[in-house]
């Protein structure tokens, strides 16, 4: 199974190893490097890549590249899942995922990897257990606490023996619509709960609309059979953190989109400028007010520069990667947020024939965009009362929209 | 390298800023050249009695192991410190003996005797940490150490240290394979371990030692289906890949006779069905269709592994749910593949390294199956932000996925990917419209024509691309396409890619006939370039000249030879023969004539149009989701997955001794007891009778056929419950701490079982109910009906308990079964539901169990051992019986306080000699108590219970379910319900309050006429609510 890991950082340095089996030298990381220099952006490397002795699966997330290195035959994705597991793991010792971070709790990390791993099969893999065989840095413990209850805007309130929040989070939901009509949509959701309770609480949380539901996975505490049959959530949480459910609502039930973006995108043949005007504006929110929004456009090649003006926050457009970028904020729908200007294009040049897509990211609060409502939570098996809650959140998948 | 181990000294003196009088960082700084003394200080810190200093000294020295920093030199200071009383630094030590020991060899036998201590702790943690990094020390000269070790722990009390012991086996396996004999005897006894802690490790061991030594599969092979569900996500996907290779060397391909399944779907689908109902125990299905052999009847034992993989697709793991999607696409009918179509696009929203390995087995998968895939076609379209070689995979897949219907919106998709500035991706697109218009005739004139806009492109690299595809398409149908070939001959001025210049060449030279004024122009402007051109462009000259002298030779003639005589001096060998062989050919010279005369038919013989094929064409004889599938590429120790066999083996190879017993107990009983055990036999084996169909259960099974699977699934899940859960049990106490989460897992499972079992079987009772009431209706009934608010109210008024004794007997539920006879070794247990309070306390719900004594001997001591239930229910137990002669049979009372919750009551039933673990259900009608009031209490309690209490439900009654006292009677089956007498004649009220809390439990039904009907259940319990109206609408509108 899997031999030994490496991580690597963006700038080809290895900052950490782990062998679980005899050593392999790292000069096997030659052909990882190799790869990535050949696939010019890191998201392209290959994550397989075959060596004359090993074959190296590798995940990149937070900016390093987790390369595990493994001899005989094996399901890629067993591999790349526990890669994965070991990032969530590390998120949730240490708040965030980063190679500084890494290197500061380098003894915990490196006894954490130990304990995920015998001989390459995996040991013990959920957090919970593993922080009851190695403490967690606690004073960065806390810290991380309040900064991701910010994060989410988790209710989240330290009781005496137990904290009880329930997070339903419903983001990801994509799009690209062309020409005023949507092309695909769907919304993806997850709910992710945070559970502090003692003893062995059991919980059922029923959903006013379950049949909205189209596909799901389940954290493996939650009882399958009582869903087929009930369509009821019935589990014995694990401590903390956890993602309980993710769900997909087809496209059929799909409700409104809740954002829109007007654009006037135009090259002109003859001149050397072109005109630039993006306006976004709300649509269906029942009431709440669309966040978050950051529009970023990748502007072809031919794009010099553009002077624009925005009617609310602030925009950069980075001339070397010809990216555009523009932090909206809030929508206000009374003054709906526009962005207006020139593209300066190549002298001579022909009009670029690609047009740019236009990527929206937003974040709605208290607000479902599936229509999905959880009904009750309700606990069995310990007498005291938890302190129950929920938060609704819509936040935009790969919202995109081509020109 | 001297400068290295200084920098790592200082971060690691900076990682612990607490202890800055031992941190040495400006001592390590400076006398970092002299290498033997670098880590005094270390040895010094280890050397100390202080356990702070030397966990300071140990952080230290693994922070260095961690960066790759050389730290070996350290290794006896660090030894002896292995049985260091302090845990934490213990657990350090035992990380660098596990990474140095290989290197010094002598020095790590010094550890030795310290794990062997640890080996017999009393704390099972320590054992299986001591086994742990004894095992993992790869010093060859412990092997009969590890051996001893692993063998005792193989027979441990505690399954983690069994696991732990199966996480051995591969390791001392790869020190020295001459153990392998040895090792596999440890591997047959832990594959016969129950607990589901072990089943995963040990089927990897199994899986790097001997995967050939499939036979060791076969007594486990149910155990590990049954087992599956609640084994830890890693286990399972070797646990599925491992039952993948095994069903295809037992079980007959499922789609040997495909065209009979496709037929005749439906039979095929029950007569499946049919057998599995048997359970795992029954070979007869088996045994009956082998010689039969046609049609074909899967193996219950492959039904089995189907089913229980099948809830495995929801997963949040994806590497399960690919493993499962692997088993159903080699293993299942082609009708049920399907299902995991749904699954696998749920991945695409994963990671993009999930993304990538997914789409490459679903386009191995589109290229068979298109059809599971269609319906998510949208899933499959690109965005912008996708990485190129996910795009890549994605066109892939949606090329495979292009049919004659849905090509229209493929090649609108195609378009906007033209304009992309993904330059490779564009490319990509071009070659996938090419295949798209080979294998869809219809489109091959519009896809022609797109490439040939595209040709005017300003991006070079897609007018290459489009003119190589545009060449493939061409050869199909060259006759119709002369414009479009004298488009391509222009573009030789302006083309600069070497392929996109070869191939229009090559398009002149072969259909040279089709545009007889431009060939030789054309060759005309290549001769003159022709020493500035690429090689493969002054092969395709030299072709196209050699072509056009054969058929227009008089005006070719002069430019044919200057070309070979280019190319004779050329610098590239290749160009030097093809033109000296070309020469040869085509000019007739006086000796080699006899060739020449077929120059023609060589250089100009008609050509087969290429095939457009995907590159994932071939490649599901690897299996899928392998590594070796991913790079097309055997990979070290991949497992071939074997063909079917022509023949199946021995189904019987995989009986367990008990199943065998239940099928001819099951017989006998039926014959035995045909009438009085009406239910209970139907819950056992529903659909076997219905195949015998003896005239009495024909009219049942009409009614039951929806309730079949269900029912027939239970029985082969019944007799399996009683073993796991206690397997179940044992493991978890042992194991509590550190496995609490699968814990709750299983708790989870083996309750649903039960709930499952013990649900369905009472379905069947329901309807078998009915129809009996049907046939003599409860006289009584009738009277209720038309007195309405008459006299039947009076007798009401004295209380609960009389209408509840009036009500119940006919609707308490019948029999289920709690202990089956072959499980119980002779001691066969049912329990009802009585319905009637229980007289120790008015919140427990009363439960008449019945036993009866099948064996030849007495059963002495019949009591309840110590239940271990869900917090808040609580048994109150039945006296003990002291003895049950043979063939007697007797009746006790317990009651059981479910606290308003269809958990099961799980506890041992406990004979002198054995205990067996039992749990009873409850339907959650049986969790409340009729209560009296008039039409307006209830109106007015139904007023305070609305909004979120009131669920409503709408259904339609079916015509025999019309008339008063079938829905009343109905109902009140279902649920231990009082009626409420009502004015209004099509509207019938219930009432009662649940046993525990007192919330009360209202029940309406409207029902029209014609035979709509709407059902309101107001309750406080909103989840008892829930059920109710569901059990209620399916007992009506049965």
């Amino acid at each position: 199974m899997i031999h030994s890991l490496f991580l690597i950082n963006s700038s080809g340095d290895i900052f950490l190893e782990k062998h679980w089996k005899s050593v392999v030298s790292r000069s096997v990381c030659d052909y990882f490097f190799e790869a990535q220099e050949r696939a010019t952006e890191a998201e392209n490397v290959p994550p397989v890549i075959p060596t004359p002795h090993h074959y190296l699966l590798s995940v990149y997330r937070h900016k390093i590249f987790f390369v595990a290195v493994i001899q005989t035959e094996v399901p890629p994705l067993f591999v790349i899942e526990f890669l994965h597991r070991v990032v969530d793991t590390f998120q949730d010792y240490f708040g965030v995922c980063s190679e500084p971070v890494i290197k500061d709790n380098v003894v915990v990390v490196y006894e954490v990897l130990e304990e995920m791993l015998d001989n390459g099969f995996p040991l013990a893999t959920e957090s919970n257990i593993l922080k009851e065989l190695i403490k967690p840095p606690t004073i960065l413990r806390t810290v991380v606490n309040t900064i991701t209850g910010m994060e989410k805007g988790e209710t989240h309130r330290e009781l005496p023996s137990w904290v009880k929040a329930l997070n339903n989070l419903l983001p990801a939901f994509c799009l690209i619509p062309i020409s005023g009509s949507t092309i695909t949509a769907e919304i993806q959701g997850v709910i992710d709960a945070c559970v502090k309770l003692t003893g062995m609480p059991d919980l059922t949380l029923s959903f006013m609309n379950p049949r909205l539901l189209d596909d799901v996975s389940f954290h493996p505490c939650v009882r399958f059979k009582r869903w087929e049959s009930e369509r009821i959530l019935s589990f014995i949480p694990p401590d903390g953190n956890f993602r309980l459910l993710s769900y997909h609502v087809s496209a059929q039930n799909l409700v409104a989109i809740p954002v829109y973006v007007k654009h006037n995108i135009s090259f002109r043949d003859s001149s050397s400028l072109g005109r630039f005007e993006i306006t976004v504006g709300p649509k269906q929110t029942m009431g709440k007010t669309i966040e978050g929004v950051i529009v970023t456009s990748q502007m072809p090649k031919g794009v010099l520069n553009m002077s624009l003006t925005p009617s609310q926050g602030t925009h950069t457009f980075d001339p070397v990667t010809k990216m555009l970028s523009w932090d909206v904020g809030k929508i206000n729908p009374q003054k709906l947020p526009s962005l207006k200007g020139t593209m300066s294009l190549q002298a001579g040049a022909s009009k670029p024939d690609e047009n740019p897509t236009i990527n929206l990211q937003f974040k709605i609060q208290q607000l479902a965009i599936s229509g999905l409502k959880v009904n009750r939570l309700d606990m069995y098996g310990e007498k005291y009362k938890p302190f129950k809650g929920i938060k609704y959140m819509t936040k935009a998948g790969k919202f995109q929209v081509r020109t | 390298m001297s400068a290295a181990p200084a920098y790592g000294e200082d971060k690691g003196g900076s990682a612990g800023p607490g202890e800055p009088e031992y941190g040495h960082d400006p001592a390590s700084g400076g006398i970092f050249s002299s290498d033997y003394k670098r880590h005094d200080d270390l040895k010094e810190m280890l050397d100390t009695n202080k356990d702070s200093l030397k966990l300071e000294a140990m952080k230290r020295i693994v922070a260095m192991i961690a960066r790759g920093k050389n730290a070996s030199d350290l290794f006896p200071a660090v030894v002896k410190n292995v049985a260091c009383k302090n845990i934490e630094v213990k657990k350090l030590v035992y990380v660098y003996l596990v990474r140095y020991a290989e290197e010094q060899q002598d020095l790590a036998l010094l550890s030795i005797s310290t794990f062997q201590r640890g080996l017999k702790d009393p704390n099972q943690l320590i054992r299986a940490s001591a086994l742990r990094v004894l095992s993992s020390i790869r010093v060859p000269i412990i092997v009969p150490i590890m051996m001893l070790a692993i063998k005792e722990a193989a027979s441990d009390m505690s399954p983690y240290v069994r696991k732990t012991a199966a996480h051995a086996i591969p390791k001392l396996y790869s020190l020295d394979s001459d153990q392998k004999d040895q090792l596999i005897e440890v591997i047959e006894k832990l594959l016969a371990d129950k607990t589901t802690l072990v089943a995963g490790s040990v089927v990897m061991a199994f899986e790097e030692v001997c995967p050939e030594r499939i036979d060791l599969i076969h007594k486990n092979y149910r155990k590990l289906c049954n087992l599956l569900i609640d084994v830890e996500e890693w286990g399972q996907v070797v646990i599925i890949s491992m039952l993948t290779r095994y069903a295809r060397t037992q079980f007959l391909s499922p789609t040997q006779n495909e065209s009979l399944l496709e037929e005749n779907p439906e039979k095929a689908f029950y007569g499946s069905e049919e057998d599995e109902a048997k359970g795992p125990g029954s070979e007869e299905a088996a045994t009956t269709a082998l010689p039969a052999r046609k049609p074909y009847v899967m193996d219950p034992d492959h039904r089995l592994l189907l089913r229980n993989t099948k809830p495995l697709l929801q997963s949040r793991s994806a590497a399960v749910v690919m493993a499962v999607a692997q088993l159903y696409f080699h293993l299942a009918p082609k009708a049920e593949v399907g299902v995991i179509a749904k699954a696998l696009v749920r991945l695409l929203r994963s990671h993009s390294e999930v993304q990538y390995v997914v789409l490459q087995n679903v386009a191995t998968m589109s290229i068979k199956r298109r059809g599971m895939f269609e319906p998510y076609l949208k899933s499959f379209y690109i965005r912008s932000t996708d990485p190129t070689q996910i795009k890549i995979l994605k066109l892939e897949v949606l090329t495979n996925l292009a049919s004659e219907t849905n090509i229209p919106t493929v090649l609108r998709e195609f378009q906007t990917y033209i304009r992309s500035m993904d330059k490779d991706f564009v490319a990509a697109t071009i070659q996938a419209i090419g295949r798209c218009a080979t294998n869809i005739g219809r489109v091959r004139d519009t896809c022609l024509n797109g490439l040939v806009q595209l040709l005017s492109n300003r991006d070079e690299l897609v007018v290459a691309e489009s003119v190589v595809v545009i060449k493939k398409l061409l050869q199909m149908q060259p006759a119709q396409h002369g414009e479009i070939i004298k488009h391509l001959a222009k573009l030789t001025d302006s083309i600069q890619v070497p392929m996109a210049r070869a191939s229009i060449l090559w398009l002149i030279g072969e259909y040279c006939e089709h545009v007889p004024k431009i060939a030789p122009d054309v060759l005309r402007k290549m001769a003159k370039s022709f020493t500035a051109e690429e090689d493969i462009v002054k092969l395709q000259v030299i072709n196209l000249a050699a072509k056009l002298y054969l058929t227009n030779s008089k005006q070719t003639k002069l430019l044919t030879q200057y070309v070979l005589s280019l190319a004779k001096y050329d610098q590239n060998y290749d160009i030097r023969d093809r033109a000296r062989f070309t020469r040869q050919l085509i000019v007739p010279s006086e000796q080699g004539g006899a060739l020449s005369r077929h120059a023609k038919k060589l250089f100009l013989a008609p050509k087969p149009a290429p095939v457009l094929e995907s590159s994932f064409k071939d490649r599901d004889h690897f299996q899928l989701g392998s590594l070796s599938h991913l790079l097309n590429a055997k990979a070290t120790g991949y497992q071939e997955l074997p063909d079917w066999p022509e023949e199946a083996p021995d189904p019987s190879v995989r009986n367990v001794e008990v199943p065998e017993w239940t099928k001819c107990s099951n017989r006998e009983k039926r014959k035995e007891k045909e009438k009085p055990f009406y239910s209970d036999s139907e819950g056992e084996s529903g659909p076997t009778e219905s195949a015998d169909s003896d005239p009495e259960s024909e009219s049942a099974s009409d009614s039951k056929s929806s309730s079949e699977s269900g029912s027939g699934e239970s029985s082969s899940e019944s007799d399996k419950g009683s073993h796991e859960q206690s397997e179940e049990e044992g493991g978890k106490r042992k194991m509590k701490k550190r496995k609490k989460v699968t814990e709750a897992q299983g708790d989870a499972s083996s309750s649903d079982e039960g709930s499952d079992s013990s649900s369905s079987s009472s379905e069947s009772e329901r309807t078998s109910e009915t129809e009996e009431e049907q046939v003599e209706p409860a006289s009584w009934r009738k009277k209720t009906d038309k007195a309405g608010t008459g006299s039947l109210l009076a007798h009401f008024h004295t209380g609960p308990p009389p209408p509840l004794q009036l009500l119940s007997p006919g609707s308490g539920a019948g029999r289920q079964e709690l202990l089956h006879r072959v499980a119980g070794e002779g001691l066969a247990v049912d329990y009802t539901f009585s319905r009637q309070p229980f007289s120790g306390d008015p919140h427990m719900v009363s439960v008449h169990i019945h036993f009866s004594n099948s064996s030849d001997t007495p059963i002495k001591g019949l009591h309840v051992g110590t239940p271990k239930l869900p917090a808040g229910i609580s048994i109150q137990e039945f006296p003990e019986i002291e003895s049950l002669a043979p063939g007697e049979s007797t009746t006790a009372v317990m009651g059981i306080n479910f606290c308003d919750s269809t958990q099961a009551a799980n506890f041992q039933l406990c004979t002198q000699t054995r205990q067996f673990y039992v749990s009873i259900q409850p339907p959650v009608g049986e969790l409340m108590a009729p209560v009296f009031m008039s039409e307006n209490e209830f109106k007015k309690e139904q007023g305070k219970l609305t909004g979120m209490s009131e669920i409503t439900e709408k259904l339609t009654l079916p015509d025999g379910c019309r008339s008063d006292h079938i829905v009343v009677q109905k109902v009140t089956t279902v649920a231990n319900l009082g009626r409420v007498p009502c004015g209004a004649s099509d509207e019938y009220r219930f009432a009662g309050r649940t046993l525990t809390s007192g919330s009360l439990v209202l029940l309406t039904l409207d029902a029209r006429p014609t035979g709509a009907a709407q059902l309101t259940v107001n309750s406080e319990k909103m989840v008892i609510g829930t059920m109710l109206v569901k059990d209620v609408v399916q007992a009506l509108t049965q």
